[in-house]
């Protein structure tokens, strides 16, 4: 009767406009998307969970409470699926497809609880393995099909929930065993967060808020979406993606203290290297085939990125010749190259961004030298030619460029500090590591509440500046309202003399980034000391790892990589290689 | 009386705060690398989370918006600056309700938008946060209730502070606790103080007097014992001590005021003070003291400040005394009084100078002249006595360009440019005592004639 009388219930939510609706204690509706109770309010005879439907009584856990929080008992691995299905919603509303997330995503997580036997297996580890009370876990066993079921329904809307829903046969969790011997001080809020922290076993990949994001990226790859790896950290800078104290997307009843706080608790944003790493790690883990081919028609080939970057900073159209030309001397354009492999003997996988920007630093290079003087003196031929041909395609004024560029670039820095400094770190759900905290913690909360109240009114009436909608591109040149001069159709013809049928560069000399590569066993393959560099290579190096979120010697190595490869030749000989390569146009 | 408070308020305020910006100075020197480092140092070299990079960040900015006096940009800085009173390091977490207090009740002293409501709760709020501010915060925000005036408030909030404890710690705070009291002390004189005023209207007959003096009595005995426990302890404590002092002084406690006020001076734990030896002049020179003693109290505030106002009086003091010390003294006092910029245009000092110039001279003692003309051979005649000084001088002062014109012939002779310059000037009322003092300088200058600068 309940069932028919809540499908007879199909208004859409005033507040999110989602249809699926639950009961509360009180036999009122409440919408399991965003929770707001309704006026409207059912006789429900029997409060149960009735099996094979959307409704949950909230508040009425199914499983055992703990003593000292009102709330779910839930596991840590719940905990990664919650943050895991919400960053999926993100990137959905991003504009990523929809496989990603019931698909790719999906079926990533479901192997990795595999892998990691917390699930969809014979034997899954929970805890500490101890197979506690089968009494408790028979009585218990018919609901905890549900509970899987029921975390998804309210964590998650339910039209999508259901990707989440266990096979029969799946999960059967043990029951906690009870922390009794543990002292009071090491507690968690989470069923398992203690034996979750001191787990410690030999070829298990422990999931961590890193490694969501880490999957997250490996779905992206999977699905070749149009995001790059810096793009996603700068969504997660954003706010776009949970990721920061992602506990805060945690249903209400999903307490989250003690030992959770380190598992659970992030306040760094991720960094690309370590994300890189992680990511590479967990496909391992996963043991996950061959990735889907890298072409020249997707996003991630560096042809199509080369000219994003072009575009975002503000170069020439015409440079596109120069970088397709360097990538396929160089063959980082090959599928087989591009393609990530993770079965593959040496795993690694392709910066694509970062390797996008090295081969444009690189074109740089070979255009101006960048020694800080052929840049400037091809600046000044630049700026006469012009002059006298102003009805002509200008010729690109590296000088005018750089003006233009720096001043966008440190107004652009100055605001993301400022936006950083001001950055709200703390969660309306305070942390604390114990009970006994508990009351100091939002004691405290409550007090940072009132006086952030207090200093909020002296704020200036200045509205907010408005946030910009995401977009992989951070500077736009082309828009009516800019204000600045865009470069991209300048023409490079100053810069390039015919030879029979070829274009070459006028500049005939190269210095390398990294005259010899570091062998030991320290990981980086070359070092960057800024002072070593000319101010222009120091400028572009500084503007590109600003748009990437990356280190400036990141980017350097990257550099120093990519022309390994397009001067092999140079360094096998072992010479000292400042000699001239001249690049072809055909 | 409220001058004194206000001024005690800016003063304490800023010995509040040199700890703190010597801290923080830090960042405002240009070592960002020292920084860094030493904040690697304190992390044991762990990468530090971006919570406390970008926390330590919106300090810096804060600073920099409070500097600019930029109000409400600080207010948005110190909204998201609060975020550290929930920090993770119990260090930092600790530190941070006292930088919030400081920066936080400057912007609220300053922003257009804010008044002592919104100072009060803010006030309340922070003294909460942490045992150990609360003296403090108390103390302050009485101050900032007597800067708008409130005084009833402002002595309520003293008394609440006064009875506050908190076992083991209130010990360590004693002698803020003193200071709470020295300052309820300083409420109760203020009210004594203009019940006198009341008082001296009255009659001495009439019957509301003696109610009224009875009163007053009372009064003071409080402020007193409220005063007197933090006089007693190594300080600065000048508004107290005058208070205290008026107040022993009308009802006849000579030897205690004096003995207070010596102590005050002389107390080698106390740290060194003009005031102190200032005040105890005055009340000397009340009591008529010998002149000898006075010397001897202001020979000190010479040593300390030599370019104090009183010095000119010391001068005259010691011009009069008998020992032919003193009256040699009586010249390097001049002499240092004008030694300061600030000091140039003081046409008090130039004459006693010029006067006393003269007199010495006439008195044989060229060599007192010479020593202290000695020291100031190279740097005096461009300092005082240059062209552009003459002309200015003379535009803005004639008077004391005479003075000064005088002085310089003694000093350089009659071929100095300054003394040319005035010698020049015609001037109907000045016309003779310009020709008196060419004729006293071709006497009594000290510069050979015929040697000229």
């Amino acid at each position: 009767m309940d069932v028919e009388q809540m499908k007879a219930f199909t208004d859409r939510c005033s507040q999110c406009a989602a249809v699926s609706w639950g009961l509360t204690d009180e036999g009122k509706y409440y919408c399991t998307s965003c929770h707001n109770v309704t006026d409207r309010s059912e006789e429900v005879v029997s409060t149960a969970v009735i099996p094979n439907t959307k409704i949950n009584s909230i508040s009425r856990g199914l499983r055992q409470r703990s003593k000292h929080e009102k709330g779910w008992d839930w596991y840590v691995c719940e905990g990664f699926q919650c943050i895991l299905y919400h960053q999926a919603e993100a990137l959905e509303t991003l504009g990523v497809s929809p496989e990603l997330k019931n698909e790719v995503l999906h079926s990533f997580w479901k192997r990795y609880l595999q892998k990691s036997k917390q699930a969809y297996c014979k034997n899954p580890v929970r805890t500490s393995g101890r197979k506690a009370k089968v009494l408790e876990d028979n009585l218990q066993s018919s609901d905890w099909g549900s509970d899987f079921e029921l975390l998804s329904d309210t964590t998650c809307p339910p039209e999508s929930g259901a990707e989440f829903q266990s096979d029969s046969q799946t999960p059967k969790p043990f029951p906690a065993t009870k922390r009794s011997s543990k002292s009071a001080s090491v507690c968690s809020g989470s069923v398992d967060g203690v034996e979750y922290s001191e787990r410690k076993e030999k070829g298990l990949l422990k999931m961590t808020v890193p490694r969501t994001l880490a999957l997250c990226y490996l779905s992206l790859l999977w699905q070749r979406e149009t995001i790059t790896l810096s793009d996603l950290l700068r969504f997660v800078e954003e706010d776009r993606i949970p990721y920061i104290n992602a506990f805060k997307v945690f249903p209400e009843e999903m307490k989250v203290y003690g030992r959770d706080k380190g598992i659970f608790a992030v306040e760094s944003w991720p960094d690309y290297e370590d994300i890189y790493k992680n990511m590479i790690e967990v496909a391992v883990f996963l043991d996950l085939p061959r990735f889907p081919d890298i072409t020249e028609d997707c996003y991630l080939h560096p042809n199509t990125l080369c000219m994003k970057y072009l575009l975002e900073v503000n170069l020439p159209e015409e440079m596109y010749t120069l970088t397709c030309q360097v990538v396929k001397l160089t063959g980082i354009g090959e599928v087989d190259f591009l393609t990530f492999d993770p079965i593959a003997k040496m795993t690694r996988t392709v910066k694509h961004d970062v390797q996008a920007v090295a081969v444009i630093v690189l074109v740089l290079k070979l255009l101006f030298l960048l020694d800080d003087k052929l840049e400037w003196s091809y600046s000044d031929l630049a700026e006469a030619y012009n002059e006298g041909h102003k009805e002509e395609t200008p010729q690109f004024d590296f000088r005018k460029w750089y003006q233009v560029m720096k001043k966008t670039f440190d107004e652009k820095r100055r605001k993301w500090e400022e936006a950083r400094a001001k950055y709200v770190w703390k969660t309306k759900r305070p942390l604390y590591r114990s009970h006994i905290d508990k009351s100091v913690a939002y004691k405290r909360r409550e007090m940072v509440e009132n006086l952030q109240k207090q200093f909020s009114a002296l704020i200036g009436s200045a509205p907010e500046v408005e946030r910009q909608a995401p977009s992989s591109f951070q500077l736009n040149w082309t828009g009516e309202d800019t204000g600045s001069p865009c470069f991209h159709g300048h023409s490079l013809q100053g810069l390039l003399i015919s030879k029979g049928q070829a274009l070459i560069t006028k500049n005939s000399l190269y210095w390398l980034s990294t005259h010899k590569f570091c062998k030991s066993y320290c990981k980086h393959v070359t070092t960057y000391e800024e002072s070593n560099f000319s101010l222009s290579y120091q400028f572009i190096l500084n503007i590109f790892s600003f748009l990437l979120r990356i280190k400036t010697s990141a980017l350097h190595e990257e550099v120093s990589l990519l022309e390994k490869k397009l001067f092999e030749k140079k360094y096998n000989e072992s010479k000292r290689s400042s000699r001239s390569k001249k690049v072809r146009r055909h | 009386m409220m001058s004194d408070f206000s001024e005690e308020l800016t003063k304490l305020a800023g010995a509040e705060d040199n700890p703190e910006t010597s801290e923080f100075s830090k960042t405002r020197m240009h070592f960002p690398w020292l920084q860094k480092h030493i904040e690697a140092v304190v992390t044991g070299g762990k990468k530090r989370k971006d919570f406390a990079q970008t926390t330590s960040a919106c300090l810096s900015f804060l600073q920099e918006a409070l500097l600019k006096h930029q109000w409400c940009r600080a207010a948005e800085y110190m909204h998201s600056y609060l975020q550290t009173l929930e920090d993770s390091d119990t260090y930092r977490k600790q530190a941070a309700p006292e930088i919030i207090w400081k920066l936080g009740s400057e912007i609220l002293f300053y922003h257009p938008k804010s008044n002592v409501e919104t100072f009060s709760s803010f006030a309340d709020r922070m003294k909460n946060i942490g045992v150990l501010n609360y003296l403090k915060i108390s103390l302050q925000h009485a101050l900032y209730l007597l800067h708008h005036g409130m005084l009833e408030d402002a002595n309520r909030n003293l008394s609440e502070a006064e009875t506050w404890r908190y076992g083991e710690k209130s010990a360590s705070q004693e002698v803020l606790i003193k200071l709470v009291q020295a300052y309820k002390g300083l409420l109760q004189h203020y009210s004594w103080s203009k019940k006198k005023m009341e008082l001296s209207e009255l009659d001495e007959d009439d019957y509301a007097y003696t109610a009224k003096s009875r009163n007053m009595l009372s009064q003071s005995s409080k402020t007193s014992t409220n005063i007197c426990t933090l006089i007693k302890t190594p300080g600065v404590w000048d508004p107290f001590v005058k208070s205290y002092v008026e107040m022993l002084e009308f009802y006849g406690d000579q030897d205690g005021a004096r003995e207070l006020l010596t102590n005050y001076a002389y107390d080698e734990k106390f740290p060194s003070n003009p005031n102190a030896h200032v005040y105890l002049y005055e009340f000397l020179k009340r009591e008529k003291a010998p002149r000898a003693k006075l010397i001897s109290v202001l020979k000190i505030l010479h040593e300390i400040v030599p370019s104090h106002s009183l010095m000119l009086e010391f001068h005259t003091l010691l011009r009069k005394s008998e020992t032919e010390e003193h009256r040699k003294l009586g010249l390097a006092v001049l002499f240092e009084v004008l030694d300061f910029s600030g000091c140039t245009k003081n046409i008090t000092a130039w004459k006693y100078l010029a006067k006393y110039l003269k007199q010495t001279l006439m008195e044989s003692h060229r060599e007192w002249v010479e020593e202290e003309w000695k020291s100031r051979r190279n740097w005096w005649p461009a300092f005082h006595f240059s062209f552009f000084w003459a002309k200015s001088d003379w535009k803005a002062d004639a008077e004391l360009a005479c003075e000064k014109a005088f002085v310089a012939g003694i000093l350089l002779g009659k071929g100095c440019r300054y003394f040319r310059y005035i010698l020049k000037q015609d001037h109907e009322t000045l016309k003779k005592k310009i020709k008196r003092m060419k004729k006293s300088v071709k006497k009594y200058t000290i510069v050979n004639p015929g040697v000229h600068t």
